[in-house]
């Protein structure tokens, strides 16, 4: 029941040494995901598995390239943790070497790199998710990003957001209202990404335990609006959104690197009327997301908590790790 | 990042760019002189005056003093791109120094800076060319493909927002695949595109791959050149530019930190720029401090829905470290327009007690006095809810985004 990962993706790390690879391998390991191995070009051969107050629950091997990582492992995702500078090379990589998912973490890269890593991933059988993203979630199953695995819990409704932390309140929200996920899809607020709106709506869509879509937005571009069009034609389950960003200035960039509204386009008005006329249940308030869903579900929702510690996640029969530990240490992102 | 014309044409200029002859001036002294020296002297009989602002529209806008009014000179009003030639209010020289007197200091209102306008600190002083015909043409992004977009119109020296609406036809549209890259004939179509023949066609051609070329190396996110024209003498020239640069890639060219000009920036964003804030300042009452730019808009918009006007855009990233909330605060309350402030942070991989002890910390260091509203989430935010409560200090505390808002209403209220 989830879409893009479960518990059979065998997942690869590249950058897997560095302070964000390590500390979130951790993260992903504990929490039940099929971390495989890691790329670092230069300590191949090697097996890894701390550093500083970071610990793995398993070591795993680490390798030169992807290449050798896909031969050795069978690995069929990776997960980028490299810095800007040097991650549209650890993408191309990844397309080069037959990834077939690549989730590129990264703020920052430039977007003349980012035309070639679209030219060439659109001649690939590859899918990328990101960049400048949160990752994936199939809440119980695999995690492949930055997601704090604790917010979510399995079920039938699709997230798909531009924004990381919208994503978080969605998903607390969905809980507080006793609905789970099927997978959480973080596609990344840069102007140029490998997995648009359209892309994760069509995969919800044809994803039979997938039952409701939850699409938050933003200013900015019109992947929204092209979304709308799609829901219009294609979509009968429930499609709810929000976009953020009504009071957002034209011509500055809110954040995102796609965050801005240019020439007259990318307003959260258009889009917000796109998604009207496309039947998708618009919220005002991002404080309305999971109500919305449920009351499109026709689930009675229920009682609000009193206290915000949340449960863990329901564990699947199979699961071998327990949700992420309290963590030591801030997401920052590499800038 | 934005930068003026002049420093856009030097730039041009480095790529072999056709640009005209300029040269940019700081004070009324330095125009006159600079008219003189450079121009008249050398048998220049035109000049052209332009005001440096990082805003479009400027041949059109006003210059006014500072009750609002528009200056007269030379008979008319003052505009902020004025065609020089000596008559009875003077030579060449005389006529900069009075333009720059009269504009330098003086704000400038385009239809691009709203009433507010925007102060003049820099004038460029450009020789005169013999125009055939004005043209459009820009690259930029296009990100409904991923490609780079080359866009050229014969409709030149007007708003192109204009000329899509109206006669979008009038629009010759090219992307560029990054694996091929800018070929001749791309830039033959453009120039069929544009009804260009003989020798006219060959310098569109060759001007157009040159200002491609320009545009990759310097990392440009857009590129305008409006106008474009064709002289006289069927020579195509950048006769304006304007150049935002890929803030992304600005570690591949440390050299343009020297093209910032502090003075169009507001002071307090330079100042939020130092601590590495990602602060954009608005001009409503509250104030909000937010992890995630996603959610800090939409704790801008749920500000909004409850009664107020956000006063600021602020993403204060992963990391709750008390220097970082110290300096938001302090940057955020320094606002006069301020009543409030809320902040709304999710604790995903960071602790909210966290954040909590470190919202006290920057309390001991920084004086606020508005009501200050609280919502922490996620991780541990039972623990920092009690955190907040024991220290004694005035939060009012909210849970949901809901809360927060009725929160904001109230304090607004008070």
């Amino acid at each position: 029941m989830s879409v893009l990962c479960n518990k059979k993706t065998k997942l690869i790390v590249q950058g897997i040494t560095g302070s964000e690879g390590t500390f979130h391998t951790s993260q992903m390991l504990a929490y039940g995901t099929n971390v495989v191995g890691g790329v670092t070009p230069g300590k191949g051969g090697t097996m890894y598995g701390c550093k500083g107050e970071d610990t793995f629950t398993k070591q795993v091997p680490v390798f030169n390239s992807v290449a050798d990582a896909v031969t050795k492992t069978g690995a069929n995702a990776t997960c980028i943790f490299v810095p800007a500078s040097m991650a549209a090379d650890a993408i191309l990589e990844a397309i080069n070497a037959g990834v077939e998912l690549i989730v590129c973490i990264t703020e920052g890269i430039p977007v003349k790199d980012m035309t070639v890593v679209w030219s060439a991933l659109s001649r690939s059988n590859s899918r990328l998710i990101g960049p400048n993203c949160p990752g994936l979630l199939t809440p119980g199953e695999c995690k492949i990003g930055i997601m704090p695995g604790f917010i979510a819990a399995p079920g039938n409704v699709g997230i798909v957001s531009r924004s990381g932390t919208l994503t978080y309140e969605a998903c607390q929200q969905l809980t507080d209202v006793g609905l789970g996920q099927s997978t959480c899809i973080g596609i990344g607020g840069d102007p140029i990404i490998g997995t648009r709106f359209t892309d994760a709506i069509k995969l919800f869509n044809e994803d039979p335990d997938t039952h409701a879509i939850i699409m938050i937005g933003e200013i900015g571009g019109t992947a929204e609006e092209e979304a709308a069009e799609f829901v219009k034609q294609h979509v009968k389950k429930p499609v709810i959104g929000f976009i953020a960003g009504r009071t957002a200035p034209p011509g500055r960039r809110m954040g995102h690197a796609g965050a801005i509204i240019s020439g007259g386009k990318g307003t959260a008005a258009a889009k917000v009327e796109a998604m009207k006329a496309a039947g998708i249940h618009v919220v005002d308030s991002p404080a309305h997301m999971g109500v919305t869903v449920a009351k499109a579900l026709g689930v009675k929702t229920a009682p609000p908590k009193k206290d915000t510690v949340k449960p863990a996640p329901a564990k699947p029969t199979t699961a071998k790790a327990a949700p992420a530990k309290p963590v030591k240490k801030a997401p920052a992102k590499k800038k | 990042m934005n930068i003026h014309e002049y420093q856009a044409k030097e730039l041009l200029r480095k790529f072999n760019v056709p640009v005209l002859y300029g040269k940019a001036v700081f004070t009324p002294e330095d125009a006159g002189g600079v008219a003189y020296s450079e121009f008249e002297q050398r048998g220049a009989k035109v000049i052209v005056v332009k005001s440096q602002i990082h805003a479009g529209g400027r041949g059109k806008g006003y210059v006014q003093d500072s009750k609002g009014n528009n200056i007269e000179l030379f008979g008319k009003e003052l505009r902020g791109v004025t065609v020089v030639k000596a008559d009875e209010y003077g030579n060449i020289a005389h006529k900069a120094y009075l333009l720059a007197k009269n504009t330098l200091g003086n704000k400038l209102v385009t239809i691009q800076t709203g009433d507010a306008g925007k102060i003049v600190h820099r004038m460029f002083i450009e020789e005169g060319a013999s125009i055939e015909k004005e043209y459009y043409c820009s690259i930029l992004l296009d990100r409904s493909n991923s490609q780079n977009l080359i866009m050229v119109s014969t409709e030149g020296g007007v708003e192109i927002e204009k000329v899509a609406e109206e006669t979008p036809e009038k629009i010759i549209k090219v992307h560029v695949d990054p694996a091929v890259g800018m070929q001749g004939y791309i830039a033959r179509e453009l120039a069929f595109g544009l009804g260009l023949s003989g020798a006219a066609f060959k310098s569109f051609v060759d001007f157009i791959q040159k200002l491609y070329n320009a545009y990759e190396q310097m990392d440009c996110s857009m590129l305008e050149v409006n106008p474009m024209v064709c002289t006289t003498d069927e020579k195509f020239i950048a006769l304006d530019a304007k150049v935002n640069f890929d803030d992304n890639a600005l570690y591949r060219h440390p050299d343009y930190a020297a093209l910032a000009d502090i003075d169009e920036e507001d002071p307090l964003e330079h100042e939020a720029g130092k601590y590495n804030l990602n602060y954009i300042k608005l001009d409503g009452n509250v104030g909000c401090m937010v992890n995630g730019a996603g959610l800090a808009m939409a704790t801008m918009d749920i500000i909004q829905l409850a009664g107020g006007s956000p006063a600021n855009f602020l993403d204060v990233g992963g990391g709750a470290n008390v220097e970082r909330i110290a300096n938001a605060f302090r940057i955020m309350t320094s606002d006069p327009n301020v009543r409030a402030v809320l902040i709304n942070i999710f604790g995903g991989i960071v602790r909210c007690d966290r954040v909590a002890n470190g919202i006290l910390q920057a309390l001991q260091k920084v004086d606020v006095t508005v009501p200050l509203i609280v919502r922490l989430e996620g991780t541990n935010s039972a623990e920092a809810r009690d955190i907040l409560k024991k220290s004694g200090l005035n939060f009012l505390l909210a849970k949901s985004l809901d809360d927060a808002a009725n929160a904001v209403t109230k304090a607004l209220a008070a």
